[in-house]
């Protein structure tokens, strides 16, 4: 009975555990293709990049506190990979409506004012969002090149472990779990949680 | 109102008490979660069945220039604690693994009868007391 009992709550904690992201992908899934509006105006997709052998896919945004503190950080991120082979590619996940401040207008104001070097693109219809399971920003899916046009998520979570500031931080999730792709091994840190501001979603 | 560790909000979760724990977490930067402030402070002066705790997400070296000040302005008389620690990764799943870490979230416990709530999203007007009720028996 007892031992019934454990199996059960074993069952119930590693239910409560997958909840987090059963309305999305989680790390080991497929990662879904999408075409989204680019500040620029172009069309953004997985497969645009042709060089890309996996993308650092950014769910950030113009207004969170934490997506602005973490700004410097993703551009510094996207010139030190990019050339591996592993660009940013940001996300902008917010119904404009609820988050005015997010609006196309003000993304590219944004973009074209810290010379982003990276497609900043927006969710307009959140079905991205919304399939990937993003809950914050800014919230970060790693994702490598398995064969022509797909993809496959090895990490989701935070870029490192201080928000407040960039170089007190004593780990940096998304750079080890890149630099892991790289030297073709498994990424430790699958999955981090952090503070971060909610998704603004539609009604 | 003071700046604490994470072993603090565990003795607040954890603690046997007589009283509803009606945990709030917020931050004075996050504009959804401001909003709903007035709903706690209310739960906090009409309902003497509950402890509402307000943890404040702010970093520990505001305290005093952005969190004092927001609590004053506000006549806010509920509990405020500053949670200070900022390897997230470390405590957010021990609040709730159901918790992305996207603020506000709130947590209620009734250790009476070992009923819990955590919610992830803005509350309406009236959601708290509600939350409460369903948590009493």
């Amino acid at each position: 009975m007892q031992a019934l009992k454990a199996l059960a709550l074993t069952g119930i904690l590693l239910l409560s555990n997958f909840g987090s992201k059963e309305n999305g992908l989680g790390v080991g899934d497929k990662a879904a293709d999408f075409n989204l509006k680019n500040v620029d105006g172009k069309m953004i997709s997985l497969s645009s990049n042709k060089a890309a052998k996996g993308y650092i896919l950014v769910f950030t945004c113009n207004t969170c506190p934490y997506a602005n503190m973490y700004e410097q950080r993703i551009i510094d991120l996207h010139n030190k990979y990019a050339g591996q082979g592993y660009p940013v590619l940001a996300i902008q996940p917010n119904d404009t409506g609820k988050s005015p401040g997010d609006s196309f207008e003000n993304m590219q104001a944004r973009a074209k004012e810290k010379a982003y070097p990276f497609p900043y693109v927006i969710d307009e219809t959140q079905q991205t969002t919304t399939t990937y399971g993003a809950t914050n920003t800014p919230q970060v899916y790693v994702l490598n090149k398995v064969s022509d046009n797909n993809f496959r998520v090895e990490y989701i979570g935070a870029i490192d472990n201080n928000s407040r500031n960039a170089s007190a931080a004593s780990k940096h999730y998304v750079q080890e779990a890149v630099d892991s792709l790289i030297a073709g091994a498994d990424v430790s840190t699958k999955s981090t949680k952090a503070i971060g501001c909610t998704i603004k979603w539609s009604n | 109102m003071e700046v604490v560790k994470f072993e603090a909000l565990q003795d607040i979760m954890e603690t046997n008490s007589e009283k509803v724990e009606v945990i709030n977490f917020w931050a004075t930067w996050c504009k959804p979660c401001i909003a709903e402030i007035p709903y706690f402070q209310k739960l906090h002066e009409t309902n003497d069945e509950v402890r509402v705790t307000l943890v404040s997400l702010d970093f520990a070296d505001e305290f005093q220039k952005k969190v004092m000040p927001f609590v004053e302005k506000n006549g806010i008389s509920a509990d405020v604690i500053l949670l200070d620690n900022i390897d997230y990764n470390s405590w957010i799943d021990k609040v709730d693994p159901s918790w992305s870490g996207a603020i506000p979230a709130t947590l209620v416990i009734n250790h009476k009868n070992g009923k819990r709530k955590f919610v992830e999203k803005e509350l309406e007007e009236g959601e708290i007391e509600s939350i409460v009720m369903e948590l009493t028996d």
